[in-house]
């Protein structure tokens, strides 16, 4: 629960923008972002909702980091929990 | 390969060694916390407790937040539940059993539960129904900001928020004075810390003299934090430091604190199990009081409490793991009478608890099944020991 997923800004609209989570695409809330974030911009998701936007230099750490994780086995739990992260984002768009 | 520097083995065994001659250097065991769902993950799952000197002792303490919940919040979603009203919640929370059941078990019986991945669409699921939509908020600060910020955006009439979220750093103060603990220095979160800021940590390090600091929660990050606390500890140098700095700053982000506190107030409650933590509690500020569903219904409890706990649930010793005073392995219904798919306590629901994660990886490691690594063995080739993977070796069922 405590583990945000990043992903990239396609679009924004005002409160919301378009996100692309590893190829799945989720309206995320705006709200709560450190600071402005445009299109091509990488933001941390938690619960639907920007928490931060990822700046330029540490988004390529930050994505090797979630594929490393997301190559790991069915039964590793921190896997498990980005894997439903990114599984309960597509629900909604 | 920045990604793969975190789990280079000779950083691992660099790291390890500085652990060592560090706890070495204090000459006494040391006890550190985390309270992290996540670095527990990390921890067991690396076997990293087999890389622990002997005198490091490294206790996952309250930082899951399903398992945090208390039963009577339960109770009042059970409740609320059962008198008709939809009730709206984050997954893992229907499994956790009340004092007559969980969600899951009031759904069974005709009840009406939703499971949500985002607070937003318990709102929207309200705007398409004519129902009183209850959402039964769990989760600490970093999710806070979440409902604080729905609520702050309006919600339709039928909306309303059974707030159980809680706030961390008051339960470190509270964890930090407990006698059967004798915590000497924290591991603080990451990501939360992304929302907050480290320097919410600076006010308990000047009360306390301990030690507090931040780490990310891959597990080489995990064993360069352990190593700046126990240098922290035997320097008797209580401070917050930062060792996340890709994700954290002082401040955090202001923006999602300013709306946290315009919808929410710390008040004093229970932590399941653990104790009556002040301000530890977020409740919804008087103003927002006809969307607080304490408020909007009279919760009728007194029904499910004529029910008397079950035998398993008086076994189950949540509470003193949460504190950091027994293990999962103390527990005599871990991994026989309590697995994942039949719960009796909340520590073994969610991803994030410490019974679900020993059960999962196994806690402590069984060094007469393994060479022991990081002790330096040249056996092993140049490379050095690699991380151990429990992962690998599937469910570990300990009985």
């Amino acid at each position: 629960m405590c583990l945000g997923v990043p992903g990239l800004v396609v679009e924004v609209d005002d409160l919301t923008a378009v996100v692309d989570f590893w190829g799945v695409r989720r309206r995320v809330r705006l709200d709560l972002v450190d600071e402005p974030v445009a299109a091509g911009d990488y933001v941390l998701n938690h619960v639907g909702f920007a928490i931060r936007r990822i700046p330029p230099e540490d988004v390529q750490t930050t994505l090797e980091l979630y594929e490393q994780l997301l190559k790991e086995a069915s039964g590793d739990l921190m896997a498990t929990d980005v894997r439903s992260e990114i599984e309960n984002l597509k629900s909604e768009f | 390969m920045a990604a793969l520097e975190f789990r280079d083995p000779i950083r691992a065994k660099a790291l390890a060694a500085a652990l060592a001659r560090a706890t070495g250097d204090v000459g006494r065991e040391v006890s550190l916390m985390h309270v992290c769902g996540s670095h527990e993950q990390a921890i067991a799952k690396f076997g990293l407790r087999s890389a622990f000197p002997r005198d490091l002792n490294v206790i996952m303490g309250p930082g899951c937040p399903v398992c945090i919940t208390d039963q009577p919040e339960i109770d009042e979603a059970v409740a609320l539940a059962r008198q008709g009203a939809r009730i709206a919640t984050y997954g893992d929370m229907v499994r956790v059993p009340g004092t007559a059941g969980s969600l899951a078990d009031a759904q069974a019986r005709g009840a009406r539960i939703d499971t949500v991945y985002s607070v937003a669409q318990a709102v929207d699921l309200a705007r398409e129904t004519p129902d009183d939509v209850v959402f039964f908020a769990t989760g600490f600060e970093t999710t806070a900001v979440a409902t604080a910020a729905v609520i702050l955006a309006g919600v339709p009439k039928n909306f309303s928020v059974l707030s159980a979220h809680k706030y961390i750093p008051p339960v470190m103060e509270i964890v930090a004075e407990m006698p059967g603990t004798r915590v000497e220095g924290f591991l603080a979160a990451g990501h939360a810390a992304t929302i907050t800021g480290w320097g919410i940590f600076e006010p308990f390090v000047a009360r306390h003299h301990l030690p507090v600091v931040v780490a990310g929660f891959e597990p080489l990050d995990i064993l360069a934090a352990l190593v700046k606390l126990v240098e922290l500890v035997r320097d008797r140098a209580p401070a917050v430091v930062n060792m996340f700095p890709r994700c954290v700053t002082r401040e955090g982000n202001r923006n999602a604190q300013r709306r946290l506190w315009q919808v929410f107030r710390p008040i004093g409650g229970r932590w399941r199990g653990i104790a009556h933590i002040p301000n530890g509690n977020l409740r919804l500020r008087d103003e927002w009081a006809a969307v607080d569903a304490r408020r909007r219904f009279t919760i009728d409890l007194a029904s499910l409490w004529q029910h008397a706990p079950s035998t398993l649930a008086r076994q189950c010793i949540c509470g003193n793991i949460m504190a950091g005073i027994a293990s999962p392995d103390d527990c005599p219904l871990f991994g026989g009478a309590c697995v994942p798919d039949a719960p009796v306590g909340a520590c073994m629901v969610s991803s994030e608890g410490t019974c679900r994660i020993w059960h999962q990886y196994g806690g402590v490691p069984d060094l007469t099944a393994v060479a022991r690594p990081f002790q330096g063995r040249d056996d092993r080739g140049a490379e050095g020991p690699a991380l151990r993977d429990n992962a690998s070796r599937g469910p570990v069922c300990p009985i």
